[in-house]
C-alpha cells in the first residue's frame, strides 16, 4: 500500500527524515512512536505532501507520489488529522465536513457555477455522506454549529469526519490522542479499530505508548529522524535501542507496557 | 429636498459600483490574501467594452453580460500572472496586479483611445418622492443587489463556494482535503474581474469612464472594502454605499472636483479606526 524507501530530508544542515525505509501494507494499522523530535511530524507532512523529500521516494500502490501537490495526493486517496486545530473556521460542522468530501467529487467549475441536475444529485449525495460521517464521530447532533471555539476533543472528532468523507485508502493520524480525556482516548481508539477492521489503512503517530501497542499489529520506532526499530508490539518495546532511546523521556513507559 | 433625494440616489447608484468593485477586492483577498489593484481598471475595460458591443449592433440585455463576461477572462488573465508559481508571496502578486493595471490602462488607451466613453444605457427617468431621477441609476442599484444576492448564495450554498470558503479559512488544511487552493484562486480572480466588470458596465452610461478612471475607482472600491475588513462582502456593501453618498453629498452642496479627495479622506478614517481589526487578521 504505502512504500517509504530510504527518504531523507535536511532543515539546515539537520536531518529530520535519514534513509527512512518502511512497507505498510493494505489494511494494517501502523504505530509510529519515538521521542520528541525523533522525526514522526516530518514523516507525516512527507507522506501528505506538506514537505517534499531531498532524496529517496515515496509509492501509494505502486505509484511515486512524493512529487504530487498535496491535493492530488488527497484525491488518490490520503487523508490526514492534525494534532492542532485544522478546521474551517466561520462554516458550520457539516459543512466543514462536505468540504472533506471534496476530493470525491467530480463535476468541474462550471457544472457547479450552473448547477445542472447531476450536480445538485451529488451536492446531496455529499451532503448525506457529510451526516453519516458526523454520525460515526458522535457529533450529528451539533452538525448545524459553526466550528469556531469548538472544544479540543470535538475538534479531532470533527477533524476525523472529515478526513472519513473523504473515503480515504490510507489515513494519516498524528498524535489524535493528545490532550484527550481518558473517556475520549477510549471512544477515540475503539473508532480508530473500527475504520481498521473496514479496510483503511491508518498510519498512527502518537505519544501515548499504551495506546499504540493496544491498537497496532506492528510498530515503527524512529529516533533522531532514523528507523531504531520495526516489529510487533512486543518485540519493540523489549527491544535494547529503543528502550535506550525512550531513557529519561519515559523509559518506564515504553518498557513496562 | 428634491435636490437631496437626486443627491441620495446618484449617490447610492455611484456606492453600488464601488462596493461591486470592493466585493472582487474582498473575493480575491480572502482566498489568496492578495489585493489586486487591477480592479479598477477592469471596471474601466467593462465600461468601454459595453460601448463597442452595443455600437457593434449587439442589442441591450446582449451587450453588457457579455462585456462582464468578457471582464472576468481579463480577471483570470490577471489571476495567471499575478499568482505565479505556487508559493509565491501575496506582496509580490500584489506588485504584479499594479504593473498588469498600467498595462491594462495601456491597452485601454490602444483601443480606445484617450477620450471618456460613455454607451448608452437606460433611457428616460422616474419621479423619486418628486425629484426625477434617471432610470439607469436605479437598475444599478437593481442589478448591485441582485449581483450581491447571488455572490451571498454562491459562497453558502454551493459547493465550490464552500471550497472557496475553506481555502480562505485553512489553506492547508483545504489541500489535504484534496482543494487545489491555486485553482481556487483563480477562480477568484476571475470573479472579481467579473464584479468589477459589472462595476463598469453599470456606471459608464451615467458617469463616462476612461483611461484615467481606474484610480479614483480602484481607490473607492478599495475603501468599501476596507470598511468590510477586505473579508465581508455584505459591509463592504454598506463601505459603497456610504462613500458615494458621502462623495455625491459633496459634490451637490460644496465642490465636485472634492469626490475623490473626500473618498481618500474616508479611507484613512476607516482605515485607521480599523488598524485593530487588520493586526488581529494578521495574527492569525
Amino acid at each position: 500500500m504505502l512504500t517509504i524507501d530510504r527518504v531523507s530530508r535536511r532543515f539546515g544542515g539537520v536531518y529530520a527524515n535519514q534513509d527512512v525505509t518502511l512497507e505498510v501494507a493494505e489494511g494494517e494499522l501502523r504505530g509510529i512512536i519515538g521521542p520528541n523530535g525523533a522525526g514522526k511530524s516530518t514523516l507525516f507532512n512527507l507522506i501528505a505532501g506538506h514537505a517534499r523529500p531531498d532524496s529517496g521516494a515515496i509509492r501509494l500502490k505502486g505509484r511515486r507520489i512524493d512529487r504530487l501537490p498535496a491535493h492530488v495526493r488527497a484525491r488518490l486517496g490520503i487523508g490526514i488529522v492534525f494534532q492542532g486545530a485544522r478546521t474551517f473556521a466561520g462554516m458550520s460542522l457539516l459543512e466543514n465536513v462536505m468540504v472533506g468530501a471534496h476530493s470525491r467529487t467530480r463535476a468541474g467549475l462550471v457544472a457547479a457555477a450552473v448547477r445542472p441536475p447531476s450536480q445538485r444529485r451529488e451536492e446531496r449525495r455529499i451532503k448525506s455522506t457529510a451526516e453519516e460521517c458526523l454520525e460515526r464521530v458522535g457529533l450529528l447532533e451539533w452538525a448545524s454549529r459553526p466550528a469556531d471555539g469548538l472544544p479540543l476533543g470535538q475538534q479531532r472528532r470533527l477533524q476525523v469526519a472529515r478526513a472519513l468523507a473523504g473515503e480515504p485508502r490510507l489515513l494519516l493520524l498524528d498524535e489524535p490522542a493528545s490532550g484527550l480525556r481518558a473517556r475520549e482516548r477510549q471512544d477515540l481508539a475503539q473508532l480508530i479499530r473500527d475504520l481498521a477492521r473496514s479496510g483503511v489503512t491508518v498510519l498512527l503517530v502518537e505519544h501515548d505508548v499504551g495506546m499504540v501497542t493496544s491498537l497496532s499489529e506492528r510498530i515503527t520506532v524512529l529516533d533522531l529522524g532514523r528507523v531504531i526499530a520495526d516489529g510487533t508490539p512486543a518485540e519493540v518495546t523489549s527491544d535494547p535501542a529503543v528502550v535506550k532511546a525512550y531513557l529519561g523521556t519515559g523509559a518506564d513507559h515504553a518498557a513496562h507496557r | 429636498m428634491k435636490e437631496l433625494v437626486t443627491y441620495l440616489v446618484s449617490g447610492i447608484a455611484l456606492g453600488s459600483s464601488f462596493a461591486l468593485i470592493g466585493s472582487g477586492f474582498v473575493v480575491v483577498h480572502r482566498v489568496t490574501r492578495v489585493v489586486n489593484f487591477a480592479q479598477g481598471s477592469i471596471a474601466v475595460v467593462g465600461g468601454m467594452l459595453s460601448a463597442t458591443l452595443l455600437g457593434g449592433r449587439l442589442p441591450h440585455g446582449v451587450a453588457e453580460p457579455a462585456a462582464v463576461a468578457i471582464c472576468g477572462v481579463v480577471g483570470l488573465t490577471v489571476g495567471f500572472l499575478a499568482l505565479g508559481r505556487r508559493g509565491t508571496p501575496p506582496l509580490i502578486s500584489l506588485i504584479v496586479t499594479l504593473g498588469v493595471s498600467m498595462l491594462i490602462s495601456a491597452a485601454i488607451i490602444w483601443l480606445w483611445g484617450q477620450d471618456p466613453v460613455s454607451p448608452p444605457g437606460l433611457d428616460g427617468s422616474a419621479t423619486l418622492l418628486g425629484a426625477t431621477v434617471e432610470r439607469q441609476r436605479l437598475l444599478v442599484v437593481g442589478a448591485t443587489v441582485l449581483a450581491f444576492a447571488a455572490l451571498a448564495l454562491f459562497f453558502s450554498r454551493s459547493y465550490v463556494g464552500k471550497a472557496l470558503t475553506a481555502s480562505a479559512s485553512n489553506p492547508f488544511a483545504a489541500r489535504m482535503v484534496g482543494i487545489d487552493v491555486r485553482r481556487m484562486g483563480l477562480l477568484a480572480f476571475a470573479l472579481a474581474g467579473m464584479l468589477g466588470g459589472l462595476a463598469g458596465v453599470l456606471v459608464a452610461p451615467t458617469n463616462a469612464v476612461s483611461f484615467y478612471s481606474d484610480l479614483p475607482l480602484a481607490l473607492s472600491g478599495f475603501a468599501a472594502a476596507v470598511f468590510g475588513g477586505l473579508v465581508s462582502p455584505l459591509r463592504t456593501l454598506v463601505g459603497g454605499l456610504g462613500l458615494g453618498i458621502a462623495g455625491q453629498l459633496t459634490a451637490g452642496y460644496l465642490n465636485g472636483s472634492y469626490q475623490t479627495e473626500v473618498a481618500l479622506l474616508l479611507m484613512l478614517v476607516i482605515m485607521i479606526a480599523r488598524s485593530s481589526t487588520f493586526v488581529h487578521e494578521e495574527a492569525k
